[in-house]
């Protein structure tokens, strides 16, 4: 418990960020919403892939010209790399899902997920009626 | 059994033989039948249907909520134990800082020719990760595009709520005033990307900053002269293509066991680092048209 | 230059920049035909290429590797590719240009026509995706790579451009985000502990983790959490709640694809991760094969049981697809290697008959104008025989008779069951269940297609043109089942080899 306070204390607000990502994407019923507790998810895993590349008293990879860099002076650059992939990754997924949110709205005028769905079935019902 | 006088009267294995040759007659008079018999019953059966389902619903709505949050306390309490027994933060004898990263910074200057050690890791030592990376954003805007770009039918939408030039005189003289520096900075942190922090995703996330911010400030009239959809498909593609080829190049090479002829240049100089610095320059461009791609379509739905 | 190195073993890399070219220069090209020849041809070409590498490895007898720059493996990322991956490629190519043959008519007339030329960046992004998925040697690339996948994915449903279709992306791509969000914190998690991101050297870290029994519990959470991400990607069962609507709003070659491909690339990765990762021994000690074992039956049986309530055909079809991706975790579950050999014979039989379903049943849908209604396929047999004799010879080979695709790999999921003792008799009694469930729910529909048309039902149907494309590729697709099921054991045979070398 005291380990999760004071070392892994990094790692453990990532994972209940990640947990309140979780519960807002299953209970959220406006759709914006939702997308953003994806977006915490993701979110909270950059957060702990980032503190993991930290190094205590370690500077930033960033080497100096004309002098050799040394392992002991620099923290983990790995971290900070799949970081940045998995940022373009998620703002490509987030710009794709608020334009899909967009059209949406723009066919029944609504954000909420069940008033959509009840405007579909109702939509639906009544073509099934008129067919047979 | 003559069922033409009778069609209630026929046998089942009868019926079926009809039904599998596909005589109507029988068939419709059986359906009708059944039909007003299922509709009867369904208008009486509705509304207490309909109270059922009401209360169905809710209870079922309850449970989810309950089961939801269950399954995420449940979720964070195993992920924290794990955390728990996880290796210490921070700590340089972690199993994470090994030879791999040891590589990286020790002889990456060396061998990519650049001093940002995160951009010589993301655009020569993993590269093939990179170019997925722009992909993606490459389909993201092609999937906006699909979703919201306006066809010719409905540009009569596009009268009512057109994006006229009359915005604000303080708007219009900020924008004059910082576009320039926005880009410029932008620029200065892509060509700068393999020797100091920054690179091609930051710096094209800039300039694309300041396009929005001009398009804001000047409505798309003027804007649209140069950043068209054509011209900035062309871009984007280009720029896309270019990474394409240079990479494909290395990947051959590298590949095939095949010395590359690219030379690295002396590291903290601008022309250095290899690859780096044209492919810094192509992401920044890519990045840039999307940042502004997303930005036009979900205003205007046209670039 | 001089080439040092074989030059089959550019292969890989080619066929995954041909794909990711023409997918980058589509958008440039303003007709939906000529983007559609350009994806026709970067996949015969493909195809031709992978068969070649087919031949050079099966002959060889051999798993290599392809750098991909100037840096060795813990380094740079890589390539890796061995018998199984080259007929996963054929295959793929093969399913993808005959479903996008088939119904190229019917995405002419589905997806709006400025858009069309877009929606072959999509198809032809998805093929270079699908194929790094296949091709990688890097769990990171495979994450970047399985991005691709959703938003191309997501992007082919939604471009018919209807309410339902958008409501049924927006519900896929929830599924997906966090589907991979799961994944990628696998990732991490796995990264924090070995430091490392390609197969064999994850491999090596895990082996010396659970000698020196190290991080035992984080190590057991990891693979279940990246098994779970794929699960939920792939529609394992209680996930598999995207796939009924989407399938049912999108055009049939989407669909067809996205049954027949996507799902399975997912499943082709999670195999992969099992046998250069993790090593099965491993996951068979943590019971995580007995976890994905019952989830699987649990799929077979209660997809059929979905499939068999549901009235619309192209519903249906997605149920059993939720059935059928329950046997190949089914088999993979039983934590042999004959088991997942047995499933990677599924992959492939399952690919090329649903997606042959799928543009089959698009084609009757479009001759019928009785829309969603009940009776929208009786006797239509009669208009489009080409369709009806391939919808016939779909739904035989997923109930599984002889000579047909499906009969062999459910053959080889019952013989793999007798290597794992615990497991034989649910799995033989399952899948006898679940094949009686596929008849069920299977023949009415082919009784109603080949009834004779009444004069009434004769009003809903249109007379339909002959499309040429549509019946070679029909003709093609049912030449490709029987080669599967009746030269199965070379499939067997290779996939065999390929899953030992990567041992």
């Amino acid at each position: 418990m005291i380990k999760l306070l004071t070392i892994n204390h990094f790692e453990a607000a990532a994972v209940i960020l990640f947990g309140i990502g979780f519960m807002n994407m299953l209970l959220q019923d406006n759709l914006i919403k939702k997308f953003i507790g994806l977006n915490i998810m993701d979110t909270a895993i950059y957060l702990y892939l980032v503190s993991y590349g930290y190094i205590e008293g370690h500077m930033a990879p960033i080497a100096e010209a004309g002098k050799a860099a040394l392992a002991e002076e620099f923290i983990n650059p790995v971290p900070s790399g799949l970081v940045l992939t998995g940022i373009v990754v998620s703002v490509s997924v987030t710009a794709f899902s608020l334009a899909l949110i967009q059209r949406l709205y723009k066919k029944y005028g609504t954000l909420s997920f069940d008033e959509v769905l009840r405007k579909l079935r109702s939509g639906e019902a009544n073509t099934y009626d008129s067919d047979s | 059994m003559d069922y033409k006088s009778d069609p209630n009267k026929i046998g089942k294995w009868e019926r079926f033989f009809k039904w599998v040759n596909g005589e109507d007659s029988i068939d419709s008079v059986w359906e009708k039948e059944m039909r007003s018999k299922i509709t009867g019953k369904r208008k009486k059966r509705r509304k207490t249907i309909e109270d059922t389902i009401e209360r169905i619903n809710s209870y079922s709505k309850k449970i989810y909520i309950i089961l939801s949050v269950f399954i995420t306390v449940v979720y964070i309490g195993i992920l924290l134990y794990t955390v728990y027994e996880l290796p210490e933060h921070g700590n340089p004898l972690n199993p994470a800082n090994n030879e791999v990263s040891q590589r990286y910074i020790e002889h990456g200057v060396e061998e990519t020719g650049a001093l940002n050690i995160v951009s010589a890791m993301i655009l020569d030592y993993r590269a093939f990760d990179t170019f997925g990376e722009t992909v993606v954003l490459f389909t993201a805007v092609i999937c906006v595009a699909i979703l919201l770009r306006r066809t010719d039918e409905d540009k009569t939408d596009l009268e009512q709520d057109s994006f006229k030039s009359d915005r604000g005189d303080i708007l219009k003289f900020a924008a004059r005033l910082v576009f320039p520096i926005v880009v410029l900075y932008g620029i200065y942190v892509i060509i700068n990307g393999h020797i100091s922090p920054g690179g091609g995703f930051a710096g094209g996330t800039i300039i694309g900053a300041g396009l929005i911010l001009y398009s804001a400030a000047f409505g798309d009239e003027k804007i649209k002269s140069i950043l068209n959809y054509k011209s900035i498909t062309v871009t984007t593609v280009s720029c896309l293509l270019i990474y394409f080829f240079s990479k494909g190049y290395s990947f051959f090479t590298g590949g095939n066991h095949i010395e590359s002829v690219i030379p690295k240049g002396t590291p903290g100089n601008i022309l250095s680092g290899g690859l780096i610095l044209p492919l810094n320059i192509c992401v920044g461009i890519v990045v840039a048209c999307t940042m502004y791609g997303f930005y036009s379509y979900f205003t205007k739905g046209d670039i | 230059m001089i080439l040092t190195h074989n030059i089959a073993h550019n292969i890989p890399f080619i066929s995954i920049f041909l794909a990711m070219f023409a997918g980058i220069i589509t958008p440039l090209v303003n007709s939906g035909r000529k983007s559609c020849f350009i994806h026709k041809t970067t996949t015969v070409i493909i195809g031709i290429l992978s068969l070649l590498l087919l031949l050079h490895v099966d002959y060889n007898q051999e798993r290599f590797t392809f750098l991909m720059g100037h840096f060795p493996s813990p380094w740079g990322n890589e390539l890796k590719a061995g018998p199984m991956e080259a007929v996963l490629a054929v295959a793929f190519s093969v399913v993808m240009f005959l479903t996008v043959t088939g119904g190229q008519y019917m995405i002419e007339k589905d997806v709006p026509e400025k858009k069309q030329n877009l929606y072959f960046v999509m198809l032809n992004l998805l093929f270079g995706s699908m194929l790094a998925l296949i091709y990688t040697n890097d769990i990171f690339t495979g994450y970047v790579f399985i991005e691709i996948n959703t938003i191309c994915s997501c992007a082919i449903i939604m471009s018919k451009d209807t309410g339902n279709g958008i409501l049924s992306t927006i519900r896929y791509l929830i599924m997906s985000i966090l589907g991979s969000g799961l994944i990628l914190f696998a990732i991490a998690l796995l990264y924090t502990l070995t430091g490392q991101l390609l197969f064999p050297q994850l491999k090596s870290g895990i082996l010396q983790l659970i000698n020196t029994d190290d991080y035992m519990f984080p190590m057991t959470i990891t693979a279940g959490i990246f098994t779970l991400g794929i699960a939920v990607k792939s529609a394992l069962f209680p996930f598999h709640t995207m796939l009924p609507g989407a399938y049912d709003a999108a055009t049939p070659s989407s669909s067809g694809i996205l049954s027949g491909l996507v799902l399975k690339s997912y499943i082709i990765f999670l195999i992969k991760v099992y046998y250069c990762v993790f090593t099965i021994e491993y996951l068979r000690e943590i019971k995580i094969t007995n976890l994905i074992f019952f989830l699987g039956v649990c799929g077979m049986i209660l997809g059929s049981v979905m499939a068999l309530k549901e009235r619309r055909i192209r519903r249906m079809l997605a149920y059993s697809s939720v059935a059928q991706i329950g046997y190949i975790y089914m088999g993979l579950g039983l934590g042999t290697s004959i088991g997942a050999t047995a499933a990677m014979l599924h992959i492939v039989a399952h690919a090329v008959t649903k997606s042959m379903l799928f543009v089959c049943t698009g084609r009757m849908k479009d001759i019928s104008l009785a829309g969603e209604a009940d009776h929208c396929l009786r006797g239509i047999g009669h208009k489009a025989p080409v369709s009806a004799i391939g919808f016939t010879i779909g739904a035989l080979s997923i109930i599984g008779i002889p000579l047909l695709a499906g009969f062999a790999s459910k053959l080889y999921l019952a013989l793999a069951s007798f290597y794992s003792p615990f497991k034989m008799a649910v799995s033989l009694i399952m899948l006898a269940v679940s094949m009686v469930l596929n008849a069920m729910y299977f023949i009415p529909p082919i009784v109603d297609i080949w009834r004779p048309l009444s004069e009434k039902d004769a009003n809903y149907r249109i007379e339909p043109e002959i499309r040429p494309a549509f019946i070679t590729a029909v003709v093609i697709f049912i030449a490709v089942n029987i080669f599967v099921g009746t030269c199965y054991e070379i499939i067997f045979d290779i996939f065999e080899v390929g899953i030992a070398l990567m041992r």
